[in-house]
C-alpha cells in the first residue's frame, strides 16, 4: 500500500504572533512549522504503516528551503520526500496549487492521498478538495478517524452537528482534521535517517499533464485587490478594582448606563 | 487557468446562493446568503436564485421565497438524501454550467467548505473561502495604466493568517465568482409571510461512479443546546474559568441575564465543554449584544469569533491579557471572587425594577 502525505511548511501563528513596529506581520521572526492538520494527516499515515507496512511519501510545494519539512517528516518515519519547487510556480492560489500538486502526484504512485484539512496560513481547506477533483478521486474532508478495509478506507467525517462513518474505494483523498492523532516526535535514528533521505525534486517539467495556463501567479484566477493588516476596534476602558465589590459595581454599572439590564 | 472570452462572460447573470438544508430542514447560513445575495444582486440590478439539493425537498422552497429568493432551482433526486461530495457537487456544478450565474455563494460550513471547492475546480473558476465581507467594485481598486480596469466586480473580503490580516480577493477574468461565507456574518432579510418564488425543477442525472462515498452511520450530536450564534448575550469562559465544575459561575450569571454560556478552544480542547460552544476561527463567529469574555487570554483567533459584538467585558486577573485590546469595558481581578458577586448584584437590580 502506498501512501502520500501532502504536506505544507507555515509559520507558526499560534505561538504568539510577531508584528514589525508599523504594525505588520514579522514572518522572519516566526517559527515555520509542519502545519498542524497536516501533521495529524502524516501520524495517520505512520500509523497505516507501523500496522500494515504502507509505503509513506511526503510530498510539498514551496520554496527550496521547504526541504526541511520534509525532512522532518522523514525523521518522523516517512520514507520518501518530494519537493515540488519552481520559479513558475510561484504566486499561485488554490486552483494554481491544487492543479501543480496534482500534477506530480500523476507522475507518483498511490493508494491514497492525505492531506490536511486546511493550512493555519490561508485556511482556506479548498486545496484538498480540488487535488482530488483535479485527480477523479473520492474526497473524504474533516477525518477523524481513518481505517483501512481491504481496498476501502473508512472515515469518520466530521460536520456540525455530529458524523458520518464514510467509506471509499482507494485510491482516494482524505483532508485530515489534527484532532485526528497525537503526532509522534522525531526520533533519533529518524533524524540520521532524514539526512541521509532520498528527497526528490521536480521542477515545472516534471509535471504531468499540466498546462502553462494553470500553474503560478498568472494561472490563479482569484487575484489579491488588497491585503492589510486587520485593523481591530481598539481597546475601551481598563479598570483594576481593589475589591470585587468594586469589580461589580462598576460591571453593573456599565451595564446600567448600556440599557442592558 | 485562461481568461474566460468577453462573449462567455457576458452570458453570466444573477447572484445564486446555495441553500443548505440538512434533514430536510434549511441551514441557517442559506437565509443570510439569501439576505446577502439581495443586497449584491440589487447593486446589479439582477435577482436572486436559491439553488436547493435533496431529496424530497420542495416542501422548502415556500420559506426560501419568504426569506427573500427570487428563483428557486430545485435538484431534487434520492441520490441527494443526505449530504456526500459528490452527487451534490454533480448537482450543483450542473446548475451552474446550466443556469451560468454571475456570483455563486456556498456557506462556509462543514458542507460548504468541502462542496465549494469541489465545485470550483470542476466548471474551473477561483474560489474565496471564508468570506466575511462583500462588494461590488473595480478591480483594480485603483485605475492602473496598461491594465484594463474591471466594473461591477465582486470583491470578497477575509481574514488570513489565523486573523491577524485581511485580503480583498477579485475573480475578475471567470466566471462565476465564487465565495464560501463565514456563518453568523451576513443578515437576513425580515421574512414575509406568503411571499412566492418562481420555482424551477431540474435534474442533470445521477449514475454512481467510484466517486460516491457508501455512508455506513449517521450519528448526531443529540442536544438541546440552543445555538450560540442566536444569543443577545453571551457568558464565555475560557482556560481561567479553571474547570468544568466551575463553569457552574458562568451557567449562574448567564441565567440571571437571560444568556447563554460559551468558550474558547482552550476549553473544548480541555472537554469542558462541548465544541458547539466554541467561539472562534475554528468554531463559531458570534455578534450578540453583550460579550462576556471570563478567564479568556484573548488569542487572536479567539478575537476573530467575537470581536464584532456590541459590548465586550473581560474579566481576567492577567492584567496583560490581549483580551483588554478588544475589550469595551476591562476588569483586572479574580473572577471567582468577581463572577458570583456579579451574579447576585445583578439578581438584586432586577429584582429592583
Amino acid at each position: 500500500m502506498k501512501v502520500i502525505v501532502c504536506i505544507k511548511q507555515v509559520p507558526d501563528t499560534k505561538g504568539g504572533v510577531q508584528f514589525n513596529p508599523d504594525g505588520t506581520l514579522n514572518r522572519g521572526a516566526m517559527l515555520s512549522i509542519m502545519n498542524p492538520d497536516d501533521k495529524a494527516g502524516l501520524e495517520a499515515a505512520l500509523r497505516l504503516k507501523d500496522e500494515y507496512g504502507a509505503e509513506v511519501t511526503v510530498l510539498t510545494m514551496g520554496l527550496p528551503k521547504a526541504a526541511d519539512v520534509l525532512q522532518e517528516a522523514i525523521a518522523m518515519g516517512a520514507d520518501k520526500g518530494v519537493l515540488v519547487t519552481d520559479r513558475v510556480l510561484g504566486g499561485a492560489d488554490t486552483w494554481a496549487t491544487s492543479t501543480t500538486i496534482a500534477g506530480a502526484l500523476r507522475k507518483l504512485e498511490y493508494d491514497l492521498i492525505i492531506t490536511g484539512r486546511q493550512a493555519i496560513d490561508g485556511d482556506t481547506a479548498q486545496v484538498g478538495p480540488q487535488i482530488a477533483e483535479h485527480l477523479g478521486l473520492p474526497v473524504i474532508s474533516y477525518a477523524q478517524e481513518i481505517k483501512v478495509d481491504g481496498d476501502s478506507v473508512i472515515v469518520k467525517r466530521q460536520y456540525d452537528d455530529g458524523y458520518h462513518m464514510l467509506k471509499a474505494k482507494m485510491p482516494c483523498l482524505i483532508t485530515a482534521l489534527s484532532e485526528l492523532n497525537e503526532p509522534r516526535y522525531m526520533t533519533p535514528g529518524g533524524i540520521f535517517d532524514a539526512v541521509n533521505a532520498e528527497i526528490t525534486t521536480f521542477g515545472r517539467a516534471d509535471l504531468v499533464d499540466v498546462d502553462d495556463s494553470n500553474i503560478g501567479l498568472k494561472g490563479s484566477p482569484t487575484k489579491i485587490a488588497k491585503a492589510s493588516d486587520k485593523v481591530r476596534k481598539g481597546a475601551g476602558e481598563k479598570v483594576v478594582p481593589d475589591s470585587p465589590e468594586d469589580a461589580v459595581n462598576y460591571i453593573v454599572g456599565k451595564l446600567c448606563e448600556k440599557h442592558v439590564i | 487557468m485562461g481568461a474566460m472570452n468577453a462573449e462567455d462572460m457576458a452570458q453570466y447573470k444573477g447572484v445564486f446562493v446555495f441553500a443548505q438544508q440538512v434533514d430536510n430542514k434549511v441551514s441557517g447560513i442559506s437565509f443570510e446568503l439569501i439576505g446577502e445575495g439581495k443586497r449584491l444582486a440589487e447593486k446589479l440590478d439582477t435577482d436572486v436564485t436559491a439553488v436547493l439539493i435533496g431529496s424530497e425537498v420542495s416542501g422548502l422552497v415556500d420559506e426560501l421565497a419568504e426569506y427573500g429568493a427570487d428563483k428557486v432551482i430545485v435538484v431534487d433526486d434520492p441520490e441527494l438524501k443526505d449530504y456526500r461530495t459528490e452527487p451534490y457537487a454533480h448537482a450543483l456544478a450542473s446548475v451552474i454550467n446550466e443556469y451560468k450565474p454571475e456570483i455563486m455563494l456556498v456557506g462556509a460550513t462543514a458542507i460548504g467548505r468541502d462542496l465549494g471547492p469541489t465545485v470550483s475546480a470542476r466548471v474551473a473558476t477561483g474560489l474565496t473561502a471564508d468570506c466575511t465581507l462583500l462588494e461590488i467594485g473595480d478591480f483594480p481598486l485603483v485605475a492602473l495604466p496598461n491594465q484594463v480596469q474591471k466594473h461591477n466586480q465582486l470583491l470578497m473580503t477575509r481574514p488570513a493568517f489565523g486573523g491577524n490580516t485581511i485580503a480583498t480577493i477579485a475573480c475578475p477574468d471567470n466566471r462565476p465568482q465564487m465565495a464560501t461565507v463565514r456563518p453568523g456574518v451576513m443578515q437576513k432579510l425580515d421574512r414575509v409571510a406568503g411571499k412566492k418564488a418562481e420555482v424551477i425543477n431540474y435534474n442533470p442525472g445521477f449514475t454512481p461512479n467510484n466517486k460516491y462515498v457508501e455512508i455506513l452511520e449517521i450519528s448526531k450530536a443529540v442536544s438541546d443546546i440552543k445555538d450560540i450564534m442566536d444569543a443577545k448575550i453571551l457568558v464565555s469562559g475560557g482556560r481561567g474559568v479553571g474547570s468544568a465544575e466551575n463553569f457552574k459561575l458562568l451557567d449562574d450569571l448567564a441565567e440571571v441575564l437571560g444568556g447563554q454560556v460559551s468558550c474558547s478552544r482552550a476549553v473544548v480542547d480541555s472537554g469542558w465543554k462541548p465544541k458547539e460552544l466554541q467561539v472562534g476561527q475554528t468554531g463559531k463567529t458570534v455578534r450578540p449584544n453583550v460579550y462576556f469574555a471570563i478567564g479568556i487570554s484573548g488569542a487572536i483567533q479567539h478575537v476573530a469569533g467575537m470581536e464584532e459584538s456590541d459590548i465586550i467585558v473581560a474579566i481576567n486577573k492577567d492584567e496583560d491579557a490581549p483580551i483588554f485590546d478588544v475589550a469595551d469595558y476591562g476588569v483586572v481581578g479574580d473572577l471567582n471572587k468577581i463572577v458570583p458577586a456579579l451574579t447576585e448584584a445583578i439578581k438584586a437590580q432586577l429584582a429592583n425594577k
